[in-house]
């Protein structure tokens, strides 16, 4: 029973030790102030997409607040903040996956090109096949290869053709850097490979349907460091035909793929500017306090 | 060593004994449950397996046109009207001579059944030119005849026969003129009063057009309600209220759904009492949550993430449903089905509401046709006061155990099978 009482009051007493820890912590970030405006350069010249006060909300809470931010045609800008702090959820809501979620509402002026993206009379699958998107975990149908990368096109009717059919799934997986792992057993499960694997034949499968956007939440969060280079390899070529949004938890991954780099803080939006910009001189507190590991 | 270890040991020790008391529990309950099943396996099998074999007596019939009433043996008007019971009593008479008594012959005449004229009308129409001749025939044993046959010898006294029969018996049994066979005759014919002649041929047929109609009904609603629930249906009070009515659908006795075809079906709608498709209608009710349920559960198993893929690709709702949570999803349903299927197969207390208990001799040809079904002939057996029947329930018990066994196994069998391919 001594024990016990001895061990509780250790427990306690550590308890107290770590206390002001977090107290110093959290009042820093508490009494650093939301910039009044996004700090840095949050819009360029002939964006892709124009996004302007967009708010989302989930039933009552607001998970986003008041975000206006460009996105540049053939750029690729990295999302990053902590967890929590609604990166996922504003670039769900730029393709409208937002959707399949009840209680969530978008508001605010989202356009691609001149297209609003909220126009009821929008179509969702066609703005689906120009914005694609990639999500955190691999998800590959559970088809063959063949199959997985041919569905988008065959659902759009792209290809005519048996020949074209097998072409545009060639140039898929070429472009995802899978073709020569896959190409002799296109039709054994896609399910089979390897996670990283997996997680280019998801990308070889939003390409083949040629969006004009892709978007990535988090493509390698659940890969090894090995395939995570591959992807971000990847991403580097992609970005010569495709503008790319991606989140991602990793700065070093940030500032190797990124031309811009974009901070999210509890729903706003803190800070946008060049990659290397946010990396060496952050303007705002918050995004300086986030990259230098203060808290994340 | 520190306290803190000393005490974890301590506990240890405690731990141990109760994960093994917790495993002895376990075997314990699989213990007796497996001791039920192997009692009540012995005790149907026991009883069950005599009604797979009838007996035969062989007896010398001459074919006599005068005693018959027959003068051209391809006329089957002539035929129907025939007196086959007066040939088989003379070659009884005359295998037994010296039974003079009416009441004596009356017993004597009792060993045959009186289907056996059944038979002999089949084989005179067989071959036509065994009229006027005489021949050796295996004729059907009257149950009683039967039952004494498969009574082991110590126990044969305390049969329900009179002396004299019994000894009738024994010398056609010392004589090699009694047989054993294979009783087909119980998995094609209808019911009938009597047990040498009564099969289950016709519960057989009613259980599979009512397990038809059933299927087809209840599959595909049940699978689209549970599709327009789980991916279509917005969340709100309504249907809240939906899904828990279903849940209490799926608990309320089945008798319930009796009086309901009943009320609607008969009553409302008039449709014929006693067919397998009201049957199949009433037991449609009864199964649909069972589906709905069990196919909710397995699309709900899909990941999300299939979905969002596909979502993202641009595939509509309807396409994503059919071509991703569908293929998924279809084991699960099927397995659920497949055991809502058995528990219909199994159910007797619904049809009974609605005529299903009825006696049928005759086969149905049709879902509309009366009919009975395995466990409703289970049940009208039980209640039979001929002692033969006791072993021809036992024998239906058995064969409604072997469907329904088959149908389990098939279901698990399919999942195993499909659910591979994730």
């Amino acid at each position: 029973m001594d024990t016990a009482r001895e061990l509780d009051n250790r427990n306690r007493a550590d308890d107290d030790a770590a206390k002001p820890l977090i107290d110093v912590e959290e009042r820093s970030m508490q009494d650093t102030p939301y910039p009044e405006k996004t700090v840095g350069k949050p819009f360029v010249d002939a964006p892709k997409m124009k996004l302007r006060h967009v708010n989302v909300f989930y039933a009552d809470n607001q998970a986003i607040h008041d975000v206006s931010l460009d996105i540049g045609k053939n750029e690729v800008i990295s999302l990053i903040g902590p967890s929590g702090c609604g990166k996922s959820t504003f670039l769900r809501s730029l393709n409208r996956m937002n959707d399949t979620i009840d209680i969530c509402r978008v508001k605010g002026e989202l356009h691609l090109d001149d297209q609003d993206l909220y126009d009821p009379k929008l179509d969702v699958v066609e703005l689906r096949a120009r914005v694609g998107m990639v999500f955190q975990k691999p998800n590959p149908f559970p088809k063959s290869i063949y199959d997985n990368v041919a569905y988008g096109p065959r659902l759009h009717g792209l290809a005519d053709k048996k020949y074209d059919l097998d072409e545009i799934v060639e140039n898929s997986l070429r472009k995802a850097g899978l073709w020569t792992e896959v190409k002799d057993r296109l039709h054994s499960p896609g399910t089979g490979l390897s996670g990283g694997q997996q997680q280019r034949l998801c990308i070889a499968r939003t390409i083949a349907v040629s969006p004009e956007v892709v978007l990535m939440d988090e493509p390698c969060s659940a890969l090894d460091p090995i395939a995570t280079a591959k992807i971000e390899e990847l991403i580097d070529e992609l970005s010569e035909s495709y503008t790319i949004a991606i989140v991602t938890h990793s700065m070093q991954q940030a500032a190797r793929v990124s031309h811009r780099t974009a901070y999210f803080h509890l729903g706003r939006l803190i800070e946008v500017n060049d990659t290397e910009t946010v990396f060496t001189k952050p303007e705002h507190e918050l995004t300086e306090a986030y990259i230098t590991g203060r808290f994340g | 060593m520190s306290e803190t270890t000393a005490k974890v040991r301590k506990s240890l020790a405690r731990r141990y004994r109760q994960e093994k008391r917790f495993q002895a529990y376990g075997i314990l309950s699989i213990g007796v449950g497996l001791l039920a099943l192997l009692i009540l396996f012995t005790d149907i099998i026991g009883k069950g397996h005599s009604a797979f074999f009838e007996h035969y007596i062989q007896l010398e019939i001459s074919l006599d046109p005068d005693v018959l009433g027959v003068d051209d043996a391809s006329d089957d008007e002539q035929l129907n009207y025939a007196n086959f019971g007066g040939v088989i009593k003379e070659a009884l008479r005359e295998r037994f001579p010296g039974v003079d008594d009416r009441q004596q012959q009356r017993q004597l005449y009792a060993l045959v059944s009186s289907g056996a004229s059944y038979n002999l009308r089949d084989e005179l129409k067989a071959d036509p030119s065994l009229l006027g001749g005489t021949r050796e025939l295996w004729l059907l044993a009257d149950d009683d005849v039967d039952l004494y046959l498969k009574t082991p010898e110590r126990k044969r006294p305390d049969a329900r026969l009179d002396d004299q029969q019994k000894q009738w018996i024994e010398d056609l049994e010392a004589a090699g003129e009694t047989d054993k066979r294979f009783n087909a005759s119980f998995f094609s014919h209808g019911d009938s009063r009597e047990p040498e002649l009564a099969g289950i041929g016709s519960a057989i047929v009613g259980s599979f057009f009512t397990m038809i109609v059933t299927l087809c009904l209840s599959f595909p609603i049940g699978v689209a309600a549970a599709i327009y629930l789980e991916e279509f249906a917005p969340r709100n009070k309504f249907t809240d209220f939906i899904e828990v009515n279903i849940n209490n659908l799926a608990a309320v006795p089945s008798i319930i759904f009796g009086l309901l075809g009943l009320a609607i079906f008969i009553n409302l709608f008039g449709l014929p009492r006693s067919v397998p498709l009201l049957g199949g209608l009433v037991l449609t009710l009864m199964t649909l949550p069972t589906i709905i349920i069990t196919s909710r559960a397995a699309i709900k198993t899909v990941p999300p993430s299939v979905r969002e893929g596909a979502l993202a690709l641009g595939a509509s709702k309807m396409q994503v449903v059919l071509h991703h949570v569908l293929p998924l999803a279809l084991p699960g349903m099927l397995t659920g089905s497949i055991i809502g299927m058995a528990q219909a197969l199994g159910e007797t207390a619904p049809l009974l509401l609605i005529g299903m208990v009825a006696f049928i001799v005759d086969i149905p040809g049709g879902p509309t046709d009366p009919a009975t079904v395995l466990p409703v002939q289970i049940y009208l057996w039980a209640d039979s006061p001929e002692q033969s029947f006791v072993a021809m329930t036992s024998a239906a018990i058995m064969v409604l155990l072997a469907f329904l066994i088959t149908m389990n196994t098939l279901a698990v069998v399919l999942r195993k099978r499909l659910e591979r391919r994730w």
